[in-house]
């Protein structure tokens, strides 16, 4: 048998399947209910493409099937390369008829004039894809690879090419394709037509643009403000952050690993629950404010919420990831750099201006664009926080969910806030790269650090001692606070939270009586099911970007990277655009939670997987090539193994992401599907703070015990493997031998 | 394993960049041991690389008998796991999750080969290059040259009707070199297995090779034996590139006296109009003489002071000037010079290479020569 054609006829067959024997539109029952079954193959709802056609007048389906007869005709065609081009055309046309007659007929026929105008009125319309319509999709983009694998792109391998195409593709449809419908959507009235009156109006809109507070008069716009926000966390968070790097690495402070410990947190803080211990700190009801009020007769006030407010909790939240950047790039400058420095007579104050701090310019600039980026997507504090004077993300929020409902306000606003981010993430990434100044060469530099001069010292030591003390201070209240009955008023210890939250009776079997449960368990499961799929995904890009070459990878990869620069508020609204009305229809069901995961923490799998198989040499993998492995197996046998330490930090990163998540999530989720973080904001709206604090504790702990028992379980073993691993560099000692 | 035959190959990485590759023919046939010599960045890896299926070719074609592995102009492309080439890499590649015994048996696995068989190749490779008792150790528990013979062994246990090393030496201190050079050459003859062989070091390429392909800046230079290449080299390239220390050239067209000597003798020799660039001499073939009389009467000669003798061990390097131009001559024999002293050196008619204005070994020089000596 011709090679090729295995996996050709497999694909041809899996066609005919999405043609016959799976009901072409969506189930509104639910697909894996199966309750579909029973109706099966006649009734409109649930019938395959092919009775679709024939029987209930879906005729522009025959182009699917069209295609496909082709696809099998095309089979026979003896050259190669012929062979090839028509498959690859024939895939590139179906994937292409696909969506196009996804996105031209609606529930109710035509939804674009031009076509009405050109085919005349259709008298039925058609339901969102389902089961069939998808894996018909799907069968037209692996005819592509395959063709194109025929004709020798990315040396004839139908895996890798079939496997950049599907990225490609689900990337097209989970980020470009909502953002892209919600920036239409926002030029169109409720019917679809052209109707750019409300962008307009939004566009020109005070309440987003007015710079009242400087020029005197009112308040600033919400863009101005929450760009002051963003530009305020990132210096804060910098400042700190190098305060905290510089105590960490050049002082001898006593407390440096508990310094270290600081950095997991942000990971596993759900990124409201500072706003809400700031609320039982300094709300108007705070312990603190409620303490002064009765010794010093100081009048409650509501300062808290606000930007300062908010500000305070971004700079406590994203503080320890400023550090961790920066402690990268205090450790990077060499201490050769700084003694050459010192023997040059500079002492030790000129030595840190003149060298070490110019050195280390590149990476503050990169920590402060971090921090802008997170205070710019931030949702959860400014949400408990802010109240009216809110920022973009929860404006966003309110112009969608509130009573206001105004979609192209959403956009609009959407918009302003992609703009700062992007220009943020562009600057990084062109601005910043080519002017990293790390010196570490791994020529095993000896020497020391120099001692920061005595003032510096001083300085950073009082800045980190009560910073640190207050962050200990803020997450001491996240984890006493639910056993006390009332903040500020009723300070008695109590369980009653807990239990409303977490109770479980036994009556016979085990009933979980608490409010919680529901929403922990599709917590647990969601996260269960998109961190493996996170990790796949993530993995395999990160497998194309270092170990494939082909023409656009540049492009790829620069893509890619931009959409994690989309904020999570921007994807959440645009996914409730998108993919709420044919030809997609997934809100309300736990797919469009698992796929807003699986394409949010990508990122966490692809730079993982890219600096962990950037430290595997690539002939590792090409020996296994020429030994007739092809790159699937290679990536069974070879690659995967040698990855297990990042398989894993990406499996337990994307988990735990899953869990504190919320910007997006808030958008997304429904009766059925309620997710642990949307609740918990819920409970806080309704001003139930002892039980959202529970709760948040709650998955504090679940997390902590995630992360520490992985660790465990793989820790030693990664140990062991990297000694191999660096074993295998023999030719350097052998040569100094 | 049939032939390998490259015909006019040329490889770019990236369009812009300037040829990896260039105009490459190369016939490589079953049983031989062909060297890839050449500076570093000539192309040797790629044309390595080429061969097994790693990398596509821009132009041209790469037949392996009469089936064609590589031809972008028919889109004709057969990857490297199809191809049955082993390529042992500079870096070893020994997957550090597995063990020896694993490593070595990797091919066989995927090839479904029953237990019992699997394991008496295994065997049989491992007992073949002396590392059976390592066995069940990693990569990481054995020396270099240790795990270069695993890497050896890895690619021998499926049989592979080529073997391409690329640089498989360059790692390893003088001893374990010498003893590696001996194994390959052994296993050439004990396998009957085709051997590519990539290498910068002349040394290697002379011991080893059945022939050698000479190659610079992406082109092929010359292809010939051993000796043909030292004792014929097609070029002034392979003349200077191939020989340490370097062989001595003298420029016709320049005024220095050595080089007008040297243009005169070759003109009375081979006529005025030969066309001659320049000539060579290898530091071998420049003898010394104390006295004129000395030199016998067919020869080149030339005054010239001695300024420094370097001994290495059992032969020595002596350096003379020519009105501050530098040549070297080498000799067996412990000489009794002394620095500073006034000699002549001279060469026989036969040792000489010359060249034309372009570089190119004149050929009918050859024969005029030999017969005038
Ligand atoms: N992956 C690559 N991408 C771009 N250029 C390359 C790549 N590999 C090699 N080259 C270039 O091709 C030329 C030949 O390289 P190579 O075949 O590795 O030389 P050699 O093995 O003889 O030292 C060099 O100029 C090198 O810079
Ligand atoms: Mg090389």
């Amino acid at each position: 048998m011709r090679h090729g054609n295995r996996r050709l006829d497999v694909v041809l067959i899996l066609g005919a399947v999405a043609l016959t024997l799976l009901p072409w539109y969506r189930i509104d029952g639910g697909f894996y209910g199966f309750g579909w079954l029973a109706g099966f193959p006649l009734s409109t709802e649930v019938a395959p493409g092919l009775v679709q056609i024939a029987a209930h007048g879906r005729w522009w389906l025959a182009g699917v099937v069209l295609l496909l007869l082709l696809a099998g005709a095309a089979r026979g065609m003896a050259d190669p390369m012929r062979r090839g081009a028509a498959l690859a055309w024939l895939g590139a046309l179906g994937v292409l008829f696909l969506s196009l007659q996804g996105l031209a007929i609606g529930f109710s026929g035509w939804t674009w004039t031009i076509s009405e105008s050109l085919f005349g009125a259709l008298s039925d319309g058609q339901p969102s894809m389902g089961a069939g319509a998808v894996l018909s999709a799907v069968v037209f983009v692996l005819l592509f690879s395959f063709g194109l694998a025929e004709r020798g792109v990315m040396k004839g391998d139908a895996f890798v090419v079939s496997a950049i195409s599907l990225l490609v593709f689900l990337v097209a449809v989970f980020v470009f394709y909502p953002i892209g419908s919600m920036f239409a959507g926002s030029v169109q009235d409720f019917d679809g037509s052209f109707n750019p009156d409300g962008f307009i109006r939004n566009m020109q809109d005070p309440g987003i643009w007015s710079l009242g507070c400087v020029i005197g008069g009112g308040r600033c716009g919400v863009a101005w403000r929450t760009l002051w926000l963003a530009i305020m966390t990132g210096l804060g968070s910098t400042l700190l952050g190098l305060a905290f790097a510089l105590v960490a690495t050049r002082t001898r402070f006593p407390y440096k690993k508990g310094l270290r410990l600081l950095t997991i947190l942000p990971i596993i803080t759900p990124p409201f629950v500072i706003g809400l211990a700031l609320t039982l700190l300094f709300g108007r009801a705070g312990v603190i404010t409620q303490g002064l009020s009765e010794l010093f007769g100081i009048e409650p006030g509501r300062w808290l919420y606000g930007l300062t407010g908010i500000w305070i909790a971004q700079v406590l939240s994203f503080t320890p990831i400023a550090f961790l950047v920066l402690i990268g790039v205090v450790e990077g400058v060499s201490p050769s750099m700084e003694e050459a420095s010192t023997t040059l007579r500079a002492d030790r104050w000129r030595t840190f201006r003149r060298v070490s701090l110019p050195l280390m310019k590149p990476g503050l600039a990169n920590a402060f664009l971090i921090g802008f980026i997170e205070s710019m997507a931030d949702f959860g504090n400014p949400l408990v926080l802010g109240g009216s004077h809110g920022v973009l993300s929860t404006e966003i929020f309110f112009a969608v969910v509130g009573s206001q409902n105004d979609p192209s306000r959403a956009a609009v606003l959407a918009m302003v806030l992609l703009v700062f981010t992007l220009s943020a993430f562009l600057a990084q990434r062109f601005w910043l790269s080519g002017k990293n100044f790390a010196t570490v060469t791994g020529k095993g530099d000896s020497g020391a650090h120099i001692a920061l001069p005595r003032g510096l010292s001083i300085g950073v030591h009082a800045i980190v001692i009560p910073w640190g003390l207050f962050t200990l201070v803020v997450y001491g209240m996240i984890l006493v606070g639910g056993f006390v009955k009332t903040w500020g008023l009723d300070n008695s210890l109590t369980l009653d939270h807990y239990a409303k939250a977490f109770s479980i009776s036994f009556d016979g079997s085990i009933a979980w009586t608490g409010v919680a449960w529901n929403s922990f368990w599709t917590t647990m499961e969601i996260a269960l099911i998109s961190a493996p799929l996170t990790a796949i995904v993530g993995l395999l890009t990160a497998y194309i970007i270092v170990r494939q070459k082909f023409t656009g990878k540049n492009v790829f990869e620069f893509a890619l990277m931009m959409s994690f620069a989309i904020p999570g508020t921007v994807i959440g609204v645009s996914y409730i655009m998108a993919f709420n009305l044919p030809p997609l229809e997934m809100t309300g069901s736990a797919l469009i939670l698992i796929a807003c995961f699986v394409f949010r923490n990508m990122p966490v799998g692809v730079r993982g997987g890219i600096a962990a198989m950037s430290q595997l040499d690539k002939s590792l993998d090409e020996a296994s090539l020429t030994l007739r492995a092809g790159s699937f197996r290679t990536i069974r046998k070879v690659i995967l193994p040698l990855l297990r330490p990042a398989i894993t930090a990406a499996l337990v990163y994307s988990f735990v992401r899953a869990i504190t998540s919320i910007s997006a999530v808030i958008f997304l989720v429904s009766a059925e599907y309620n997710m642990a973080t949307s609740y918990i904001v819920g409970l806080v709206e309704n001003g139930e703070y002892g039980v959202a604090i529970a709760y948040s504790s709650m998955l504090i702990v679940v997390m902590i015990t995630v992360i520490t028992g992985f660790q465990l379980l793989v820790g030693d073993r990664r140990l062991r493997r990297e000694n191999r691993v660096a074993g295998l560099a023999p030719s350097r000692q052998e040569k100094t031998a | 394993m049939p032939d390998i035959v490259l015909s006019n190959v040329q490889k770019s990485y990236g369009a812009g960049s300037p040829n990896a590759v260039s105009d490459l023919d190369l016939h490589i046939r079953d049983g031989e041991f062909m060297c890839l010599l050449g500076p570093s960045g000539c192309g040797k890896t790629t044309t390595l690389r080429m061969i097994a299926g790693l990398e596509n070719l821009t132009d041209g074609e790469i037949r392996v008998g009469e089936k064609i592995v590589d031809s972008p102009a028919r889109g004709a492309f057969i990857g490297p796991e199809k191809r049955g080439m082993g390529l042992v890499f500079q870096s070893y590649a020994l997957w550090p999750h597995l063990t020896i015994e694993r490593n070595t048996d990797f091919g066989l696995r995927l090839r479904k080969v029953p237990k019992a068989e699997r394991e008496a190749r295994v065997t049989e490779v491992m007992k073949a290059l002396d590392i059976e008792k390592y066995r069940h150790r990693y990569p990481s528990q054995l020396s270099g040259g240790q795990q270069q013979r695993v890497a050896l062994a890895r690619m021998l246990a499926v049989n592979p009707g080529v073997l391409l090393l690329d640089e498989p030496l360059s790692n390893l201190d003088a001893r374990l070199r010498l003893e590696m050079r001996a194994e390959l050459k052994r296993i050439h003859a004990a396998f009957g297995t085709t051997i590519v062989f990539v290498t910068h070091d002349q040394w290697e390429a002379m011991t080893l090779a059945t022939s050698i392909a000479v190659m610079n800046e992406g082109r092929l230079q010359q292809l010939g034996t051993p000796n043909d290449i030292y004792d014929r080299p097609a070029n002034r390239f392979v003349a200077e590139f191939v020989g340490s220390p370097p062989i001595n050239i003298l420029e016709t067209a320049t005024g220095h006296a050595l080089d007008r000597a040297a243009s005169h003798w070759l003109a009375g020799r081979l006529g005025e109009s030969a066309g001659v660039g320049s000539v060579g001499f290898r530091p071998e073939a420049l003898q010394i003489a104390r006295s004129e009389a000395a030199v016998p009467g067919d020869s080149f000669r030339h005054a010239a002071e001695v300024t420094g003798i370097l001994p290495t061990g059992g032969s020595w390097i002596i350096e003379l000037k020519v009105d501050g131009r530098a040549l070297f001559a080498t000799t067996t024999e412990c000489p009794v010079l002394k620095g500073g002293e006034r000699v002549f050196v001279h060469a026989r008619p036969t040792a000489m290479h010359v060249f034309d204005a372009a570089g190119l070994r004149l050929a009918g020089a050859d024969d005029t020569l030999a017969r005038a000596a």
